[in-house]
C-alpha cells in the first residue's frame, strides 16, 4: 500500500493552482489539436512538445499528461463524427460510433465514449499506480543480460505482433536502428555515420525524428493525395445519455477496461487487440444483437474504454522499464529525455516525485476532460471543418517551429525535412512507422546493454544469457533472460505453430481457429459469431489489411443511399 | 482501405485502382541496399579497438545493421517480384484513387527549404509566416488575402506567445528590436 502515500504526495504536487492551470491548458489544447482530422494522439503530443520546453520538468509532465488524454479524446470524437479514424486503435470505435452518429445518436455516442474513457482511464491509472512500484522492483533486479532480452522482446513485439507485414515491420525497425547509430559512440567515443557533420555528433534528437516521421511525413503524404471534397461531418448537439444508454454502457465500460489494461501493460501490447476483443465480446453478450452494425451503443462503450485503459496500461512498461510499446508512449519517452530525465528502471527511484506527480495529473486530466468535453463537444465538432490547406499548412508550420526550438539551429530543420520525406516514402510503401521510432529510442540502449553484458562476462557470448555467480564463481543462466528468449521464439514461430494446429486439430475446431486467426474482420462483418475460448481469442490479430472489409460490408449500405 | 475511403468520402461507387507498377517498389529495395552499404562502409572505417571494458567494440553493431539492411532489401525484392506490393497508407483526408500528386509535394518541399534558408536571416515571424502562406496556397487555398492575414496572425502569435511568453528559442531576425 506504499503507492497510496506516494500518490497522495503526487496529488499535493500536481494540485497547486499553477499546475492545475497547466493541466487544464493541456487538456484544452490537446483536445483541440487531437480532434483535427489526421492528427492522432502521438502527433498531438509531438507537435505540442515545444510548448512545454521552458517549463520545469514537473509542470511540463503535468501539461503533457493533459495533452495526452486530450489528444486521445479528440481522436475518438473524430472517428465518431467523421468515420475513418487516424489511429489504428480507434478503428473499432469508428465502426459503431459512426453508425450511431449517422442514425442521429451522435450525442449518445460521444457521451458514452467520454464517460467510458473517464471510467477506463481512472481505473487504468489506479492500476498503474499500484503496479508500477512492483514492476519497478522487478526491473531494478534485472541485470544487463535480462534487460537486453526484454528490449529485444519489445522490438519483436512491435514488429511481429502489430501490422500486416512482418517483413515491412522488420525493415522499418532496421532503418530505425541505423538512424539510432548516428552520433558518437558512448563507449568508444568514435563517431559513427556522422559524415564529418559536427551537429550529428550528439545523434538526431528523438523529438525531431518523431515530429519528422509523424507530422511532416503525414502532411506531405496527405498533400499528395488530398481529397478534392472534404468528408462529411455530422452535426452534433450537447452529448447526453439517457437511463437506458447508461444501463447498456456500464458493463461494456468495465469489460473493456479489463481487456485494455493488461494488453497495454505487457511489452507486446497495443490497443488494437483489446479494442477488437471488446467489440466481439459486446456483440456476443448484447441483448440487442440486431443493432450491431447499425450503431449499437455497446460497440462504442466497450472498445473506447479498452482503448483508454490500454493507454494507461502502456504507462507501466514506459515508466518502470523505459520501454515504449505504442507511438504515444514513444513520444512521451522522447519528451522525458528532452527534459534531461533518463527513462529506465531507476526512473521511479531517482525521479519518484515527478512520476507520482505525473500519475496524479493523469487522474486530474481525465476528470477535467469529462467535465469539459460534455459541454464543449459542439465546439470541437466545428474544428473538424477546418479547411484542409490551413490544417496541413499549420502542421508544417508548428512542426518547423518545434524542431527549430529543440536546439535553435536551422540544421535541425534540414533533418526534419529529410525525415519527413522518409515518412512520406514509408507511407507510400506501407512500411509501419512505429517500429522505426521504437528502434531509434531503444537501439542505442540495447547496444549499450548488450556490450555491458559482454563486458561483465569478459567477452564470452554466454554473457547475453546469464552471468557469473559472484560467490561460487560459476556461470549461471538467467531464468528471466531464458524465459524472455522462449517468448520471443514463440512469437516468431507463431505462423508455423498456427499451421501445425490446423493440421492436427479436427476439421471443425481448425475452422474456428482459422476464422478467428485469419479473418476476424470478416467474422464480425458477416454477423456470424464463432464460439471460441479466451485462449483462442488471444490469438486474434486484427490485421490492418482486413479493415476495408469491416468498413465495406458494415457501412456501405446507408452511406451510398 | 481504398474502398472504405471511397465509401466514406464521396458517393461514387468503390472502384479498384489499376494494378500499380512495381518499379517504385524495386527502387525502394535499391535504396535500402544502398543505405545498408553506407552503414557498412562507415563501420569498416572505424578503428575497432576492443578493450577489457568494451570487448565488443563500436564496430559489430553497425556491421550487423548494415548487413541486415542489405539482406532485407533482397527479401523485399523477392517479395515484390512475387506480387506483394506494399499497401499505401489511408487516412481521413487521403484519396488513393488518384496517383500521387508529386508536384504538390515538391512545391511544399521548396517552401519548407526556403524557410530553412531564411529563418535565421529574416526571423521566425517573416520566415514562418511565409512558410504557412506558401503551404496553404500550394495546398489549394485561393483566398490570398485571408491566407495572408492568418499567416501573419499565426507567426506573430507564436512568436509573442512562445518566444517571448514561454522562452522558446525562436529567432527575431531582421525584426530584432521592432518586435
Amino acid at each position: 500500500m506504499e503507492s497510496f502515500g506516494f500518490l497522495l504526495e503526487g496529488f499535493a504536487t500536481a494540485a497547486t493552482p499553477v499546475n492545475l492551470l497547466l493541466a487544464l491548458l493541456g487538456v484544452i489544447i490537446g483536445t483541440a489539436v487531437g480532434v483535427l482530422p489526421g492528427i492522432g494522439p502521438a502527433m498531438t503530443v509531438a507537435l505540442l512538445l515545444p510548448i512545454t520546453y521552458s517549463l520545469e520538468p514537473t509542470g511540463a509532465m503535468i501539461m503533457l499528461a493533459g495533452i495526452f488524454y486530450g489528444g486521445m479524446y479528440g481522436g475518438s470524437t473524430t472517428s465518431i463524427l467523421l468515420n475513418t479514424p487516424g489511429e489504428s486503435s480507434s478503428v473499432v470505435t469508428a465502426i459503431e460510433g459512426n453508425m450511431m452518429a449517422k442514425g442521429g445518436r451522435a450525442a449518445q455516442a460521444l457521451a458514452t465514449a467520454a464517460i467510458g474513457s473517464f471510467v477506463a482511464g481512472t481505473i487504468g491509472t489506479l492500476l498503474l499506480a499500484f503496479t508500477a512500484p512492483y514492476v519497478t522492483r522487478f526491473a531494478i533486479s534485472l541485470g544487463a543480460p535480462e534487460y537486453f532480452a526484454v528490449m529485444l522482446l519489445a522490438f519483436i513485439a512491435v514488429t511481429a505482433v502489430l501490422g500486416s507485414s512482418r517483413l515491412r515491420g522488420v525493415i522499418s525497425l532496421t532503418m530505425g536502428l541505423a538512424i539510432g547509430l548516428i552520433g558518437i559512440d558512448a563507449v568508444s567515443g568514435q563517431a559513427r555515420l556522422t559524415f564529418g557533420i559536427s551537429q550529428l555528433g550528439d545523434g538526431i534528437d528523438i523529438v525531431i525524428v518523431a515530429v519528422g516521421i509523424f507530422a511532416v511525413g503525414e502532411a506531405l503524404w496527405v498533400a499528395a493525395h488530398l481529397r478534392r471534397k472534404a468528408a462529411d461531418v455530422i452535426k452534433v448537439g450537447r452529448p447526453f445519455m439517457g437511463k437506458e444508454d447508461f444501463k447498456r454502457s456500464w458493463k461494456p465500460w468495465l469489460r473493456g477496461t479489463a481487456y485494455g489494461f493488461p494488453f497495454g501493460a505487457v511489452p507486446a501490447g497495443g490497443a488494437e487487440i483489446p479494442t477488437f476483443l471488446s467489440y466481439i465480446t459486446e456483440k456476443r453478450l448484447t441483448k440487442h444483437p440486431e443493432e450491431f452494425g447499425k450503431g449499437a451503443i455497446e460497440g462504442v462503450a466497450g472498445p473506447e474504454a479498452a482503448n483508454n485503459a490500454s493507454a494507461a496500461g502502456t504507462m507501466v512498461p514506459m515508466l518502470s522499464l523505459g520501454l515504449p510499446t505504442n507511438a504515444t508512449a514513444a513520444v512521451m519517452l522522447a519528451a522525458l529525455t528532452s527534459y534531461g530525465i533518463q527513462p529506465g528502471p531507476l526512473l521511479l527511484v531517482r525521479d519518484g516525485d515527478l512520476v507520482w506527480a505525473l500519475i496524479a495529473s493523469l487522474f486530474i486530466g481525465n476528470t477535467l476532460l469529462v467535465l469539459l468535453n460534455l459541454p464543449l463537444a459542439p465546439v470541437w465538432a466545428k474544428l473538424l471543418r477546418t479547411p484542409r490547406p490551413y490544417l496541413y499548412a499549420g502542421i508544417l508550420f508548428f512542426a518547423s517551429m518545434g524542431a527549430y526550438a529543440v536546439n535553435g539551429q536551422p540544421f535541425d530543420l534540414i533533418l526534419l525535412l529529410a525525415l519527413g520525406l522518409l515518412g512520406f516514402v514509408m507511407r507510400r510503401f506501407g512500411l509501419p512507422v512505429l517500429p522505426l521510432i521504437v528502434a531509434v529510442i531503444l537501439g542505442p540502449r540495447i547496444e549499450l546493454q548488450g556490450r555491458r553484458a559482454l563486458q561483465l562476462s569478459s567477452g564470452d557470448w554466454r554473457g547475453l544469457f546469464g552471468s557469473t555467480n559472484v560467490t561460487t564463481g560459476e556461470f549461471e543462466l538467467s531464468p528471466i533472460a531464458i524465459t524472455v528468449y522462449v517468448i520471443i521464439v514463440l512469437i516468431l514461430a507463431w505462423p508455423l505453430i498456427f499451421k501445425a494446429i490446423r493440421r492436427i486439430l479436427p476439421a471443425k475446431a481448425a475452422a474456428v481457429v482459422e476464422a478467428v486467426s485469419d479473418e476476424p474482420a470478416l467474422a464480425v462483418a458477416e454477423h456470424h459469431y464463432v464460439e471460441t475460448s479466451e485462449a483462442e481469442l488471444s490469438a486474434v490479430r486484427p490485421p490492418s489489411d482486413k479493415r476495408p472489409e469491416i468498413a465495406d460490408s458494415d457501412l456501405a449500405g446507408p452511406e451510398q443511399e | 482501405m481504398s474502398e472504405s475511403v471511397a465509401a466514406a468520402g464521396a458517393s461514387v461507387p468503390a472502384a479498384r485502382p489499376e494494378r500499380p507498377s512495381r518499379v517504385p517498389d524495386f527502387v525502394l529495395c535499391a535504396g535500402l541496399a544502398l543505405a545498408g552499404l553506407v552503414v557498412l562502409v562507415d563501420a569498416l572505417q572505424l578503428s575497432n579497438n576492443r578493450t577489457g571494458t568494451d570487448p565488443l567494440g563500436p564496430r559489430p553493431v553497425p556491421l550487423l545493421v548494415g548487413s541486415l539492411l542489405i539482406i532485407l532489401a533482397v527479401f523485399l525484392a523477392v517479395s515484390v517480384a512475387r506480387g506483394h506490393v506494399g499497401e499505401q497508407e489511408a487516412g481521413e483526408d487521403v484519396d488513393l484513387h488518384h496517383k500521387s500528386d508529386l508536384k504538390t509535394v515538391l512545391l511544399l518541399v521548396g517552401v519548407f527549404a526556403a524557410n530553412i534558408v531564411l529563418i535565421d536571416i529574416l526571423g521566425w515571424v517573416i520566415s514562418g509566416g511565409l512558410l504557412f502562406y506558401g503551404c496553404a496556397i500550394v495546398l489549394g487555398s485561393r483566398h490570398f488575402i485571408r491566407d495572408l492575414v492568418i499567416a501573419a496572425a499565426l507567426a506573430l502569435g507564436t512568436f509573442y506567445g512562445f518566444a517571448i511568453g514561454l522562452g522558446v528559442a525562436l529567432p527575431a531576425g531582421i525584426l530584432q528590436g521592432i518586435l
